[in-house]
């Protein structure tokens, strides 16, 4: 019998493609679109095509009739309430900038998603991330190599994985780039080939992040001061959880210079600003790390370090720590190393693995 | 896909031979607008005109009491925002129960938006209205009394007769959302002091996309659609003759064959609910015991997601339902068992089986082979069942 695979669908092209290549592949093939907003938000985010809008459901149910593969809608809204939703807000007023689709991918899509597809008695859990999933067999453990493409890698938000986790997960698209996806889906005369990049985080509307904390949480959003790195008062802040690390615009202050955020400190509810040179950092702390060669780190390791899904990778040293922490010392200093955004760690094109950022 | 049952007939069921025998020659033959004054129009005004018999006979009402709607939903809507816009200057209070049909409680919602003010009733753990909370809910601004006859979901049935009397002694229109009950229940709305009824053919072997209001002689209520003259200028629009016609043969089928249809259903729900109580513990049986619909069979299995539940049925051949589908396709939990006091994990794992015409012992057979396999699969995979059985070793 062939294998079944659930694969989520998002009504986007990649995801439509990688349903496809499951099919042609030869496995039994479940579309699933993960339902994760409440009624009353779903609905607004209609004329939206964030990722879980009606528009979204009804393209990825489109594209499952072309494919004569069953398709469902399941139902995530109370997991991704608590381990996506309420995370971001709590890091926020913990002073850290979050990334929500790494906690997404570790605790709805391979985790709650694959208990259900396991539920429906499915092996797999697939996805239309570009990054490459595979058994070594000589070190006996399931790697993540970078996707064919490096302009649409997408192994940043995967770090985190367990083995348990890659086990049971394909992402068919590693192979590919972008434009053969596409390719594919014209061909396929898939309406969702030309449908653009979601570039925005699905739950927040018109991007607009400090909007969706106040409606959220406004009563506890305090305003504050803005410190210099000295510990001059400099102004007056609108609340921590505006501010990110290496924000420049947008402070409401004017000093004479182009001054920089370097720092939030949520138990003083401050803000301290600095200038640019002082936004530049050679070393952190990571926590939560996960690895995928080995499960711990033991000794010093020579990695290139991504400390944010759009930057670049640098050369780096990793020191472990306890508690499964790790210490990152660059050859070279980086701009606004932001705490609460993950740093992934390679080596060549393979994922070393990576952490949460402390500090 | 091999073996197919279906057991949602509260969902819709399929039109029956007889039904669409009576529509089929309507698209061709009697293709005429009802409106014209020539022969096709006549002939086709003739089909209108009898199904309107039809309607009107099974629910002891006049002919001219009944107004052909697109369905259900346009029969509730067209109820309340009616009744209420026709009666502002008397009152602004409605009174429903929190276990409407969606197609109630949205538009309630809606017209609250509006100014008007809405009482939802409670119901006990049968999902039962209290006659009592209903007189007290009363006031001199009460316009309108809604509360359906039987629940899609639970298929509990309501005292329709007491609550007419109610309305009638207050003064107060009483709309019944009969969509589930028409064919299952004999309804009398003289008898039992109906003003407004809604009902839809497709939930009694008729086409989808049609149904009727009955509207009371004399009730105060706007028009629908305006624009030409038909459903004697409430519901304008050129009459889907088809539908209208099979309506009418289907709710005539109905009613002439309520007593045996009943009694094989509820032989056949006997079967199916001991069946299930003694093949899988932890189960809780929804709705009341005898007050309700005789195909409907909803339950609660505990420890387990409706969702998967659902969509491993569907994989081997059943269908079946569970909550109210929301527009996406998605489930929520129910708010019919949230409503008769279902804690929210337990009503997330709820069934709702709905027997009908086609069904027979051996669909029964199947599903108790099938089902508590699958349940048993499910449990297996979930943590707070392993908690369970470890307490009882």
């Amino acid at each position: 019998m062939k294998d079944r695979v659930v694969i989520g669908m998002s009504g986007g092209v990649d995801s439509s493609v990688a349903a496809y290549l499951l099919k042609k592949q030869g496995y039994e093939v479940i579309g699933v679109t993960m339902k994760l907003r409440n009624s009353e938000d779903f609905e607004q985010d209609s004329s939206k095509d964030s990722c879980c809008s009606l528009s979204s459901v009804e393209d990825a149910r489109r594209v499952c009739n072309k494919l004569d593969i069953p398709f469902y809608v399941m139902n995530f809204t109370e997991v991704f309430e608590e381990k996506v939703v309420n995370y971001f807000i709590d890091e926020y007023f913990k002073g850290r900038t979050p990334n929500p689709c790494i906690a997404c991918n570790k605790y709805v899509k391979f985790d709650a998603l694959l208990k259900k597809a396991k539920a429906l008695e499915a092996k797999y859990v697939a996805t239309g991330h570009y990054a490459r999933v595979f058994y070594d067999s000589n070190i006996k453990r399931y790697l993540i190599r970078k996707s064919a493409t490096e302009l649409k890698d997408q192994t940043y938000v995967l770090y985190n994985l367990t083995q348990d986790q890659l086990k049971h997960i394909l992402m068919p698209l590693g192979d590919y780039t972008k434009d053969e996806t596409r390719r594919i889906a014209s061909e396929l005369n898939f309406d969702v080939a030309n449908k653009p990049d979601s570039q925005e985080i699905c739950f927040i509307e018109d991007n607009d992040y400090g909007k969706f904390l106040r409606q959220r949480k406004g009563e506890s959003i305090k305003p504050g001061y803005f410190l210099d790195t000295k510990g001059n008062v400099l102004g007056k802040h609108k609340g921590i959880v505006h501010y990110t690390v290496g924000q420049r615009k947008g402070l409401g202050i004017s000093l004479g210079k182009p001054m920089y955020v370097v720092d939030i400190i949520p138990d003083k509810n401050q803000v301290i600003l600095g200038e640019e040179e002082e936004v530049f950092k050679k070393e952190l702390v990571a926590i939560n790390a996960n690895f995928l060669p080995f499960d711990e780190l033991q000794h010093p390791m020579r990695v290139r370090a991504k400390i944010r899904y759009s930057a670049a990778e640098s050369d780096a040293w990793i020191i472990p720590e306890r508690d499964n922490r790790f210490r990152l010392f660059f050859d070279e200093a980086q701009r606004a190393i932001t705490p609460g955004q993950a740093v992934a760690l390679y080596q060549d094109d393979y994922l070393i693995g990576g952490g949460v950022i402390l500090k | 896909m091999n073996k197919r049952i279906y057991l949602d007939h509260s969902a819709t069921t399929y039109t029956k031979p007889e039904v669409l025998e009576e529509m089929l020659p309507v698209f061709n033959e009697y293709f005429g607008n009802p409106s014209s004054i020539y022969s096709y129009g006549r002939e086709a005004k003739r089909l209108v005109d009898k199904a309107r018999d039809r309607v009107a006979k099974a629910l002891n009402a006049l002919p001219e009491e009944i107004f052909f709607t697109a369905g259900g939903s346009e029969a509730d809507n067209w109820a309340l925002r009616g009744v209420a816009y026709a009666n502002k200057e008397r009152g602004n209070h409605i009174i429903t129960s929190k276990i409407e049909h969606h197609a109630i409680l949205h538009t309630c919602q809606q017209l609250e938006k509006e100014g008007f003010k809405v009482t939802y009733l409670p119901v006990d753990k049968y999902g039962m209205v209290s006659l009592e909370d209903l007189k007290n809910s009363i006031t001199d601004e009460t316009i309108l009394i809604s509360i359906m006859y039987a629940n899609n979901e639970i298929g509990t049935i309501q005292p329709i007769d007491e609550i007419g009397k109610i309305a009638k002694e207050s003064k107060i229109y009483f709309h019944t959302d009969a969509v589930q009950a028409v064919g299952n229940i004999k309804i009398d709305v003289k008898e039992q002091n109906i003003d407004l009824l809604s009902l839809s053919a497709h939930k009694f072997y008729g086409p989808k996309g049609v149904g009727a209001l009955y509207i009371k002689k004399g009730t105060r209520i706007t028009n629908l659609i305006t624009g030409g003259g038909q459903e004697r200028g409430r519901r304008a629009g050129t009459e889907n003759v088809p539908g209208i016609v099979g309506l009418g043969k289907a709710i005539e089928l109905a009613t002439e064959n309520i007593d045996s249809y009943n009694e094989k259903l509820l032989k056949l729900r006997t079967k199916l609910i001991n069946g299930i109580m003694e093949r899988i513990p932890y189960t809780l049986v929804n709705g009341h015991p005898e007050k309700r619909l005789p195909g409907n069979a909803n339950f609660c299995f505990k420890y387990i997601e409706g969702e998967s539940l659902l969509l491993n049925l569907d994989m081997k051949g059943i269908a079946a339902s569970s909550g109210s589908a929301c527009t996406s396709g998605s489930l929520d939990p129910s708010h019919v068992l949230l409503a008769i006091g279902l804690p929210h994990e337990i009503a997330h794992g709820s069934l709702r089986l709905t027997l009908g015409e086609e069904n027979t012992e051996e669909d029964i057979d199947y599903v108790l082979e099938v089902l508590p396999e699958i349940v048993q699969r499910l449990r297996d995979m979930s943590p707070l069942y392993e908690k369970v059985k470890g307490g009882n070793q």
